[in-house]
């Protein structure tokens, strides 16, 4: 099965899911993060490919991909990075990135080289629907790769609905109507929130996009299966002296001492 | 409906379609479900006709250049985009957009600008409307056209800079992208070329066509006949060769030459020469030709003019390419400067350096004496001046 369908089997609630850069801070940082991120209890980890023009990334985003491109990074080195990574990773891994590169790559040879080294799905936010149906969707099955789409405050309830039947895996809630690393506050969205967790979904979802700290977590963990950070993380990496100590101190503070939070009842995640 | 018109799902043959993740996609489909019907209905036309007379001047003239038609050997007609309001074609786009971005109900307007030229006909357009702008700039061409950076203030706009990648339109045209994120509800972004997703590319043109409305009535006054041989623009993201073009997309005997920077030279990597280097992939959402690496980044462009320094054209310059419908050429720094300084002296106007790119590209046409050719002036050389300046020699 999926790594990322078992996982959300398994846990139903506070899951964690990491994005960083790939070649950041240093080119050959990727696997060492990885590795750091899952000895240090991420639940998931999502892969940023660097791209030049990352339009829907904040300046933190922005400039990791700078210093990766810098670095060398590209998907073709990415992929030679983890080719042997299944060997001690076992938490899922998601590549994320834009279409472009992808494109460029060739789709197919991405979809396949991405399945052969052990990953578990795919987010590309640039990537329509309607591309994804008709040209891709089976090329994806035939790999047992899943695909991640996003939605947001703005997403219709069709639209959402439709988002829902094309994901498997999980769907990405986006907090606020923001590039990513904003500084925009999490409260005030419950409605949006609770309007994504009344929908009948299949699919389990995180919430993603500023969320920075133990208090943003948690308040997202309320409402979604778990949540997703990424710029908060970013930061980190490009402070950080030693990497390893620093990550496990990083995830230790967001996940806290394991107090239960008033939680909101949950839907019944349909299974899958 | 032609081959060169945009299909229902908004491409140009295989180039086109709107890539744009989930934050951007309402805004662009509340746009691609209404555009038409607005910009068609009778009020908006009424208002759009009577401010494009009465506020930009328009119709521009359609000038017989006898010197520069005596120096090339054939008949040379100037359309003279350079004589509307605030001094370029951009006016006719920004006042098409805000007319829409006004039914739309929209109360902030953003924008992207390289030359300026697009900024400081999106400021007047929201000074003119009564609503607040914000323009992106890269910080190179705030450098390079500080007159516009001030007229947009004097305007009332906010200048923000760009300071990603080389600071120069790709970059702006990315911080605007990131400001409708952002602010998906009240804001408006007024794209100044063909470019982006669906259905700007189109709108932008049709918004543009009054160029070929006015040079198809305007030569068959002069000539007793609609069609010239060659019609000639320069291309950046191509909004005002979409202009001069549009109405002659389907008179095939009627050749249509863009002309792009080629900066130091197409071989250079100095460049902006995008048909000659540039490779089928997404840009700013969409797909069409672009300046990128094999692993898909994009590379940053060079020009001297500001307004044609971007890596992409639009989707439809890109498809005229591929179906050989359109002639691309392009014009080095140095050429463009030459022929910006040759108008000049010959005809007394100083052209934007943008439109001195198209001029520089007569040299390389196969003209015969019995060739009626029209340029088009898409703007002034007032921005330009400490560009002029600076590389002396005249
Ligand atoms: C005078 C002038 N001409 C041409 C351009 C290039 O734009 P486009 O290719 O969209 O006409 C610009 C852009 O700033 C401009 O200011």
């Amino acid at each position: 099965m999926n790594r990322i369908t078992s996982l959300f089997r398994q846990k139903k609630e506070q899951v964690l899911s990491v994005f960083f850069t790939a070649g950041f801070p240093a080119l050959q940082d990727t696997v060492p993060v990885l590795t750091a991120l899952q000895e240090a209890g991420a639940d998931l980890v999502e892969i940023g490919m660097p791209y030049s023009d990352p339009m829907a990334d904040g300046p933190v985003i922005q400039a990791s991909n700078t210093r990766a491109l810098g670095n060398g990074m590209s998907v073709e080195l990415l992929f030679e990075q983890l080719k042997d990574i299944r060997t001690h990773i076992h938490i899922p891994i998601l590549l994320m990135g834009y279409y472009n590169p992808v494109l460029q790559y060739g789709v197919e040879q991405f979809v396949t080289q991405a399945a052969a080294a052990g990953i578990d799905g795919i987010i590309i936010p640039d990537l329509p629907l309607q591309e994804y149906e008709q040209q891709y969707q089976q090329l994806f099955q035939a790999h047992k790769l899943s695909n991640v789409f996003l939605v947001t405050p703005q997403t219709p309830e069709d639209r959402l609905l439709h988002i829902d039947r094309l994901s498997t895996g999980f769907i990405y809630i986006v907090s606020s109507s923001s590039t990513t690393g904003n500084q925009q506050q999490q409260q005030g969205h419950d409605s949006y929130f609770s309007r994504i967790r009344q929908t009948p979904l299949q699919n389990p979802a995180l919430i993603g996009f500023n969320i920075k700290d133990q208090e943003s977590f948690r308040y997202a963990c309320q409402y979604a299966a778990g949540a997703i950070i990424g710029s908060a993380f970013i930061r980190v990496l490009e402070q950080a002296d030693d990497l390893r100590p620093a990550i496990h101190a990083f995830i230790q503070q967001l996940r806290g001492a394991a107090e239960p939070l008033p939680s909101v009842p949950h839907r019944q995640t349909a299974t899958l | 409906m032609s081959k060169y018109n945009i299909t229902e799902d908004g491409y140009y043959g295989r180039y086109g379609g709107a890539y744009v993740p989930e934050m951007l996609y309402p805004n662009v489909e509340e746009l691609r479900q209404q555009y038409v019907s607005i910009i068609e209905s009778p009020s908006f036309r009424a208002e759009f006709e009577k401010l494009l007379t009465d506020y930009v001047g328009r119709p521009t003239p359609l000038y017989l250049a006898s010197r520069l038609s005596e120096k090339y050997n054939a008949t040379i007609y100037l359309k003279r985009e350079d004589l509307n309001h605030t001094g370029a074609h951009k006016v006719n786009n920004t006042l098409g957009q805000i007319l829409l971005a006004k039914r739309l109900g929209k109360t902030r307007i953003i924008a992207e600008t390289g030359a300026g030229q697009h900024g400081v006909a999106t400021a007047t357009m929201c000074a003119l409307m009564n609503l607040p702008c914000v323009v992106y700039m890269g910080e190179t061409d705030i450098a390079r056209q500080r007159p516009n950076v001030e007229r947009m203030k004097l305007l009332g706009a906010e200048v923000r800079p760009a300071l990603s990648g080389s600071r120069t339109l790709k970059d702006a045209t990315n911080e605007a992208i990131r400001d409708w994120i952002n602010h998906p509800s009240d804001t408006y972004y007024i794209i100044g070329s063909v470019v982006g997703p669906h259905p700007y590319p189109d709108m932008v043109a049709r918004f543009q066509s009054v160029i070929s409305r006015e040079i198809r009535q305007q030569l068959l006054k002069e000539t007793g006949h609609e069609n010239p041989d060659y019609l000639v623009a320069c291309v950046g993201g191509g909004s005002n060769a979409a202009g001069t073009f549009y109405h002659y997309l389907q008179e095939e005997q009627v050749k249509l030459v863009a002309v792009e920077a080629g900066g130091l030279g197409v071989h250079t990597g100095k460049t902006a020469a995008t048909t000659t280097v540039g490779t089928p992939g997404i840009i700013h959402g969409s797909k069409t030709l672009l300046m990128q690496t094999r692993d898909g980044q994009i590379i940053e462009p060079h020009s001297i003019s500001a307004g044609l320094d971007y890596p992409g054209i639009g989707p439809l310059h890109a498809w005229l390419f591929e179906s050989g419908r359109g002639k691309f050429y392009s014009a080095t720094d140095e050429e463009a400067y030459q022929a910006g300084i040759q108008l000049s002296r010959l005809e007394g106007i100083i052209p934007a350096l943008e439109s001195a790119h198209a001029l520089a590209a007569l040299a390389f046409l196969p003209l015969i004496p019995s060739d009626t050719v029209v340029v088009t002036l898409s703007g002034r050389g007032d921005k330009d001046l400490q560009t002029y300046i600076d590389r002396g020699g005249y």
